[in-house]
């Protein structure tokens, strides 16, 4: 067995218990009111999302524009099963429940889209979320148009700390392994990754399955964070929001999301003080950026806790970009 | 039997929207490979410049659907040059974000210049129908509407078809290093394409306007996602298969509301759009391509 106590491992763990110990301090004196810790869930709850986003899209090369439905599906499921179970292990079956069902939900659709390559396989995931909102919007247990409410708040600090960090971990060393490495020959070439011998359709459904897991979870913690849910709240929009956290940060880089997800949640708390001009600037910035940074904040740059002081390591020499199909 | 000609004639109308839209999205995308978000917010903005121009300015319909179609290429030719060009050489998720940030811009901006609120289109067409063979009724908005778009259709056929400009448009999708090196201006023909497609765009929304008698700012996103099926459904990039294309989602999605549930007439068009995607991605016009190493 490998050694787990290398200087570098135990520098990340003692900078991810730093990070929660400080932030726990600043809610426990009150310096974070109460609307900036709903910011700081909206930051770790995005966080979730554009990893798993990232790993699909950024890694592993494969456009999706569905994200949002499977962040419905595990918020509506851990929502019902929160609703009708009670005590707060309850918590942790609609978690694993929304996650599962997502994930299960992921497979299924991506058995026979990810056949399809660059924006038709976009548009099949935009249409298979809306499917999704619209059976959400229909279907008789799910509360229709007016959605779900009353949902037991479970949710707090700890938990989005500890699924926001679980998942960068588990995504960073999925992209370090084997399994990890052949997604992203799949991204750089997909004939030629086929023709060494990965199984590329194994590798792609893999990702967009471990993606569609997480969304589930995100879609679990912000049910029960705000204990109210609607179709609405997953639709196209949504989809959009998590895929642009991806693209600022750069696609193929953890670090990136992270970042990304959280200056966006800071740009739109201060631009709440402008609600009609909010999304009007919003995107003018999307458009500036990807106009005078398209590769994103990051690149494919990533940083790392581990070599942290001032380390800018670089995974792959190579920059990473996605295959243009012309 | 009386029901369904009914239907398949509200179809039609319903149709020939979505087929003026997917016409736009399917030359842009011939020409760029962009899948153009910003233009269902485009048909937005032309059904918006059509309410000002009959409210405020009491003009007639003709004249109303010449400005907006005017207004809309414009607007087609400014974001192409603004936020389009420079990504020409860009990775094709980068000019996809560009494409859904001006989509957001547009539809925002309208919202706030002209308040979210759904407004009345006025009744600039007399509401008169009429009775055709058993009792299938035709109203004069249809007539006005399959009028408009024929005449649209021929005029776009002619251009690709028989002008200069048409063939350089061709020459272009097929093969835009090579046009270039015949002397085609291709930064020209990709702004023509878009003032080309923007303005069938605005005439569907004043056409959308007068049938349906509302409109409001975000009016433009799901008919956007649906006559983009409509083009993949026809085969994207191919003229005649967008046609194909919008008039078939409109009938199935008012048989769907006719006979089905109405709630679920959304759903039917994306399962459709998948079910394609699955089994001919390159539509039912087009042709296989075989990828090269």
């Amino acid at each position: 067995m490998k050694n787990l106590l290398t200087p570098k491992n135990i520098k990340t763990v003692v900078g991810i218990v730093a990070i929660y110990g400080i932030i726990q301090l600043l809610i426990s004196t009150n310096i974070l009111s109460d609307y900036y810790q709903v910011t700081l869930a909206m930051i770790c709850i995005n966080i979730i999302l554009a990893v798993g986003l990232n790993l699909i899209t950024g890694f592993t090369g494969q456009f999706s524009l569905g994200h949002a439905g499977f962040m419905s599906i595990g918020a509506y499921t851990s929502a019902l099963i929160t609703i009708n179970m009670t005590g707060e292990y309850s918590f942790y079956v609609g978690i694993l429940g929304g996650a599962g069902l997502a994930a299960v939900v992921g497979f299924i659709i991506g058995m026979p889209t990810l056949r399809l390559k660059g924006d038709y396989l976009a548009i099949a995931t935009l249409g298979m979320a809306e499917i999704i909102r619209i059976m959400m919007l229909n279907l008789d247990f799910t509360g229709g148009a007016a959605g779900l409410s009353g949902i037991p708040q479970y949710t707090n600090w700890l938990w989005l700390f500890v699924f926001s960090a679980g998942t960068v971990l588990v995504t960073r060393n999925f992209i370090n392994s084997s399994h990890g490495r052949a997604c992203i020959s799949i991204r750089e070439d997909e004939i030629a990754s086929e023709a060494m011998g990965v199984n590329t359709t194994k590798y792609k459904v893999l990702a967009f399955v471990i993606g569609a897991f997480f969304a589930g979870i995100a879609g679990a913690l912000y049910s029960s964070y705000f204990y109210f849910i609607k179709p609405d709240l997953f639709g196209f929009l949504k989809s959009i929001d998590i895929l642009v956290i991806v693209v600022l940060g750069g696609m193929g880089s953890l670090t990136g999301s992270i970042l990304a997800a959280i200056l966006l949640a800071i740009i739109s708390t201060y631009l709440q003080s402008f609600p009609e001009l909010r999304m009007v600037i919003y995107s003018l910035l999307l458009v500036i950026i990807m106009i005078f940074r398209p590769k994103g904040l990051m690149g494919s740059k990533e940083f790392s806790l581990g070599g942290f002081p001032g380390n800018l390591s670089l995974p792959w020499k190579k920059s990473a970009k996605v295959k243009d199909e012309g | 039997m009386e029901q369904f000609l009914q239907q398949i004639i509200n179809g039609l109308s319903l149709g020939s929207i979505y087929a003026l839209i997917a016409l736009g999205y399917t030359m842009v995308y011939g020409i760029i490979k962009l899948i153009n978000f910003a233009h269902g917010d485009i048909y937005m903005i032309g059904a918006y410049v059509g309410f000002v121009c009959i409210t405020y300015l009491s003009l007639g319909f003709v004249p109303a659907l010449i400005i907006a179609m005017a207004v809309c290429a414009l607007l087609g030719f400014i974001i192409e040059k603004i936020a389009y060009k420079p990504l020409r050489n860009a990775t094709r998720i980068a000019a996809l974000i560009t494409a859904i940030g001006v989509s957001l811009f547009l539809e925002y901006s309208t919202m706030f210049v002209a308040k979210p609120d759904v407004r009345t289109y006025p009744a600039v067409l007399p509401d008169k129908s009429y009775t055709l063979f058993g009792g299938v009724r035709l109203s004069f908005k249809q007539i006005c509407l399959f009028a408009v778009t024929i005449v649209l259709m021929i005029l776009l056929q002619y251009i690709v078809r028989r002008t200069k400009m048409g063939k350089a448009m061709r020459a272009v999708s097929m093969d835009q290093d090579a046009a270039q090196l015949m002397g085609i201006n291709v930064n020209s023909v990709i702004s023509f394409t878009f003032a080309i497609g923007s303005a069938l765009a605005g005439a569907a929304g004043i056409l959308v306007g007068i049938y349906y008698n509302t409109i409001n700012p975000l009016m433009g996103i799901i008919p956007g996602l649906k006559a983009f099926v409509a083009a993949v459904f026809g085969g994207i990039g191919i003229i005649p298969g967008a046609l194909i294309g919008g008039f078939s989602i409109g009938i199935i999605e008012t048989l769907v509301s006719g006979y089905g549930s109405s709630l679920y007439k959304d759903a039917v068009a994306f399962a459709i759009l998948i079910l394609i995607l699955i089994v001919k991605p390159s539509g039912l016009l087009g042709k296989n391509t075989r990828e090269k190493v």
